[in-house]
């Protein structure tokens, strides 16, 4: 397969304005003819169908949750970033740019990273417009904090449910839509399969969650903005029901996937407390402006935190990185802390975690000034845990949290699918292998509102569209194939449930494909994976029909495309040869224990393409150009 | 631990509904709620039966998808959480623990313990917005807000659209959720313009969906895990009533 990234021509501070002049338009009194499929309601799908349905077309959005609010963006925590330079610290869209790519050690286009940092402050405008209740001060300006990988402070905030206030605007911004009927909203409908007539994107295949029924739907255009795919490891800080489902089946309809090995680990969640655990609860990065990450001096020093005098203290990420001291990216702060531990630093009864103290914080501003900053992160810490953080400091180790690979777009957020749209966490665009604190929001938005709206349009008006209806083959046969998919899950009646298998498989995931990667330990994996993936096939067991609400089987076809996507990160992550943001391979790395890039070899985006049988995927590259900005070695000392 | 369930079991929307009775063994009261419902739910399926349904998501609060009465309680015992917040500490060994779906005519049983909460959507859809379009919009300092008055709009904001404030209220009322967002706009500058249409059209689908109304007894409050003050109430009925005039 050729891919181009269609990158327009020009000088990089350029390229956005005139790729919108020279993009074609839609008629208003035309737009109503067409018809737009987006599935997804989180920042990216909520934004895009709303901003799609005020334009004027005929829009209709579908999730799987009962509300579009429940998507996981409600979940984000710390903030968006955004080059206002209000605190007048020097910022500007290129420092954003400059700051994105490099925290993206160096693997991300220049020109999508560019177009984010441009369109990024809009963003902002637009969600003070809905009413979001960010943070400001008592003269009434908005206030800023700051985040890893950044030496200014152009993160917005509102408290610590930054997501849940931006996610509100935009399901605002949709419900005004579906109010005045341009969109209509499905809920509990989770997509199974992408339908693709003469080679274009053309409708979807929906499962109704509550009655079972399969359902096809037609549309000129599908746009994807379905999320990450941390929940592959089983323990992330993903909400439950995050899945991959929807582009994995796009990826085996022909999407390219892109750089999938690219996964974020977050330093700062609260660590695991047992084998029950379901799910693992982030502690946002903010929280590293005020607290300070330590270990004890002393190996496998068993005292309480408060008894540790501070001399026999090693505040080590301000001790390695003087500069950029607790704020480092995230890549970076996770794998000294995994280091820590290994290395027999770690604290609390499972000594797999590194304290991150706010005692000075409290000295210095006030017990209520913390309150007021992270209060609601503290509490959720005191409820999991039983322990009080301004007592004693919190306990925490990284974990999964965030893919920066994804389905491969090009520059118009379109797929190797024609007709098909990737928005979000889902595609691959911007993050490059590593994705820096508060830009996730950030890109959500950036290609709901103010990229896709426009690049959505030019594709509709750039082709003509035969029509196409539910009831033909196409739409007929991928009814019928999931069908069977489903019924085979059911008739397998083995004796371990879904759960069972996803725990087993993610645990494999995270032991060789996780923080720190090895080419025998990802050749072990690729061993192991399949035969986890052949036993689900043959002993799962899953209760119930297919004709009511049943979540088992919701999750056992969810668990299913994991199992060949996790198949697809290892293959990826043997494959790259190098250390690069959150791809950590052991053998790869500098004398100080950095990670190590192979420009030469490795500077391109690994697009995969499905080759009709999951473990046999075919590579293409996309060579990555830097024109403005030369790749270097990170260093945050 | 051990504990004994009472778990509210039903089929689906027409199905009459039951308690059965089910044991939890070997639960760590470090887990969560959801947690003990997950190993309970894996031993059914080994047991060929069906597992308990309940909506759930981020499991750290604020998706507002889990909800549950236990023991009696919208998101059982304790302040200012959810049902995923709960965590088995705060039961004690060999407890009783009766577990329901939340009761009101408003919120149709699904299946189990899951409801069917689009009432609440389809009164956000009648006003709960601003009418800003994507673009074309000023600077956002533009827009002075003071930090008093953009925390308690934040406060308002808070609501994570769960219904225990209904399930709470004797009458099923839903003036605590409708409340918090006409409130929160109602503070802020950028609600201005449609504040009366708002607060008119809200009030107007919350009736037609028939929830009850409010005879301040504020266990909506009490019940609210993201602690969200009755304050909004009044502040609604004011707004209501100058709409009016
Ligand atoms: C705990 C946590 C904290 C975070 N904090 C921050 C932060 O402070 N700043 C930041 O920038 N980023 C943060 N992030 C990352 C950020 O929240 C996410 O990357 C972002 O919200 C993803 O948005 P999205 O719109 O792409 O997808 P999501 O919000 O995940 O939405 C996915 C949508 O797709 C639907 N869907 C999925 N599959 C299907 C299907 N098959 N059929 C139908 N519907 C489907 C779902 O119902 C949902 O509506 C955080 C992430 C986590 C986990
Ligand atoms: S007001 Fe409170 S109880 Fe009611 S829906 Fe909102 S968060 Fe839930
Ligand atoms: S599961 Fe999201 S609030 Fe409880």
């Amino acid at each position: 397969m050729t891919i181009k990234s269609n990158i327009p021509k020009g000088p990089l501070d350029k390229k956005w304005s005139n790729h919108k002049f020279n993009m074609k338009l839609v008629n208003p009194a035309n737009r109503r003819k067409y018809k737009i499929i987006v599935v997804g309601t989180g920042l990216a799908g909520a934004s895009v169908a709303a901003t799609l349905g005020e334009l004027g077309y005929n829009v209709h959005s579908f999730c799987y949750h009962e509300s579009p609010r429940r998507a996981h963006s409600i979940a984000a925590q710390g903030g968006i970033n955004a080059p206002k330079n209000y605190s007048n610290d020097g910022d500007s869209v290129y420092r954003l740019f400059y700051d994105t790519i490099k925290g993206g050690d160096y693997r991300a286009r220049e020109a999508n990273v560019y177009r984010l940092a441009e369109v990024s402050g809009s963003i902002i405008d637009q969600c003070v417009a809905q009413g979001v209740p960010f943070a400001r001060d008592y003269a009434g300006y908005l206030d800023n904090r700051s985040f890893g990988g950044a030496q200014v402070a152009r993160t917005f905030y509102a408290r610590g449910q930054t997501g849940q206030q931006l996610l509100l605007g935009a399901y605002a911004a949709l419900n005004r839509q579906i109010d005045a009927g341009s969109v209509k909203f499905y809920e509990r409908r989770e997509m199974l399969d992408l339908v693709m007539v003469e080679g274009k994107a053309r409708g979807i295949i929906a499962r109704n969650l509550i009655n079972g029924k399969i359902e096809s739907y037609a549309a000129d255009a599908v746009v994807l903005a379905t999320g990450g795919y941390a929940n592959v490891f089983f323990l992330s800080t993903n909400a439950k029901a995050s899945n991959a489902t929807a582009v994995w089946r796009a990826h085996k309809r022909g999407a390219l996937f892109a750089n999938p090995c690219f996964t974020q680990i977050h330093p700062t969640c609260i660590p695991v407390s047992g084998e029950h655990q379901s799910k693992l609860t982030l502690m946002s990065e903010s929280l590293r402006n005020d607290g300070r990450v330590w270990v004890p001096k002393q190996k496998g020093d068993s005292r309480q935190a408060n008894q540790i005098p501070e001399n026999e203290r090693d505040y080590y990420l301000e001790r390695l990185y003087p500069s950029f001291g607790n704020l480092v990216p995230r890549d970076v702060a996770s794998r000294r802390a995994k280091e820590m531990c290994d290395n027999g630093y770690g604290v609390g009864s499972s000594k797999m975690a590194v304290y991150l103290d706010f005692a000075d914080a409290i000295k210095r501003l006030g017990k209520d000034a913390i309150f007021e900053k992270y209060g609601n992160l503290l509490d959720m810490y005191k409820q999991i845990t039983g322990e009080d953080p301004y007592q004693v400091p919190m306990r925490i180790y990284p974990a999964v949290h965030y893919t920066m690979g994804g389905l491969w777009v090009d520059y118009n957020l379109m797929s190797s699918i024609s007709g098909l749209f990737i928005l979000g966490e889902a595609n691959f665009s911007d993050h490059g292998a590593n994705r820096l604190g508060a830009s996730a929001l950030m890109q959500g938005l950036a290609d709901g509102y103010f990229i896709a709206p426009y690049t959505i349009s030019n594709y509709l008006a750039s082709n003509k569209f035969s029509p196409v209806k539910e009831e033909q083959k196409e739409f007929t046969d991928a009814e019928n194939s999931v069908t069977s998919t489903i019924n085979k899950l059911l008739s397998i009646d083995g004796n371990k449930t879904v759960d069972e298998f996803h725990r087993e498989f993610g645990k494999v995931m995270w032991d060789y494909v996780g923080m720190g990667r090895t080419k025998q330990g990802l050749q072990k994996a690729l061993k192991l994976l399949p035969e986890i993936r052949s036993k689900f096939w043959k002993e799962v067991k899953i209760t119930g029909n297919a004709h009511d609400i049943n979540t088992e089987l919701e999750k056992a076809q969810r668990v299913a495309d994991f199992m060949e996507l996790g198949e697809l990160i290892a293959i990826d992550a043997l494959h790259r040869e190098e250390s690069c943001g959150g791809h950590f391979r052991e053998e790869f790395q500098t004398e100080e224990g950095e990670a190590k890039r192979n420009d030469k070899k490795f500077s391109y985006v690994a697009a995969w393409e499905f080759s009709g049988k999951p473990g046999s995927p075919k590579l293409n590259k996309e060579k990555l150009d830097f024109e403005e900005v030369h790749p270097s070695q990170r260093s945050y000392k | 631990m051990n504990l004994t369930l009472k778990v509210w079991r039903q089929k689906d929307k027409n199905d009459e509904g039951r308690f059965i009775e089910y044991s939890a063994k070997n639960i760590s009261p470090d887990m969560s709620f959801l947690e003990m419902l997950d190993i309970v739910n894996i031993d059914l399926v080994k047991k060929g039966e069906t597992p308990i349904v309940f909506d759930h998501d981020c499991r750290e609060g604020i998706c507002g998808s889990c909800g549950m009465m236990i023991n009696g309680r919208a998101h059982g015992p304790g302040r200012g959480i959810a049902t995923c917040q709960l965590h088995m500490r705060s039961f004690a060994d060999d407890d009783e623990i009766v577990i329901e779906p939340w009761r009101a005519k408003s919120f149709p049983v699904l299946k189990d313990l899951m409801v069917d909460r689009t009432s609440f959507e389809r009164i956000m859809r009648s006003g709960g917005y601003t009418s800003a379009k994507t673009g074309g919009i000023p600077d956002g300092n533009s827009i002075l807000v003071p930090k008093p008055v953009a925390d308690e709009a934040f406060d308002a904001a808070a609501c994570i659209g769960c219904g225990a404030c209904v399930a709470a209220c004797p009458n099923s009322s839903a003036m605590l959720f409708v409340s918090a967002k006409v409130s929160q706009l109602a503070l802020l500058p950028q609600g201005q313009a449609e504040r009366e249409t708002r607060v008119q059209r809200m009030v107007a689908q919350m009736d037609e969906e028939k929830f009850g109304s409010c005879s301040n007894t504020y266990a909506c409050e009490a019940e609210c895990p993201k602690g969200i003050s009755v304050v909004h109430i009044a502040r609604l009925n004011r707004e209501y009533i100058t709409a009016q005039l």
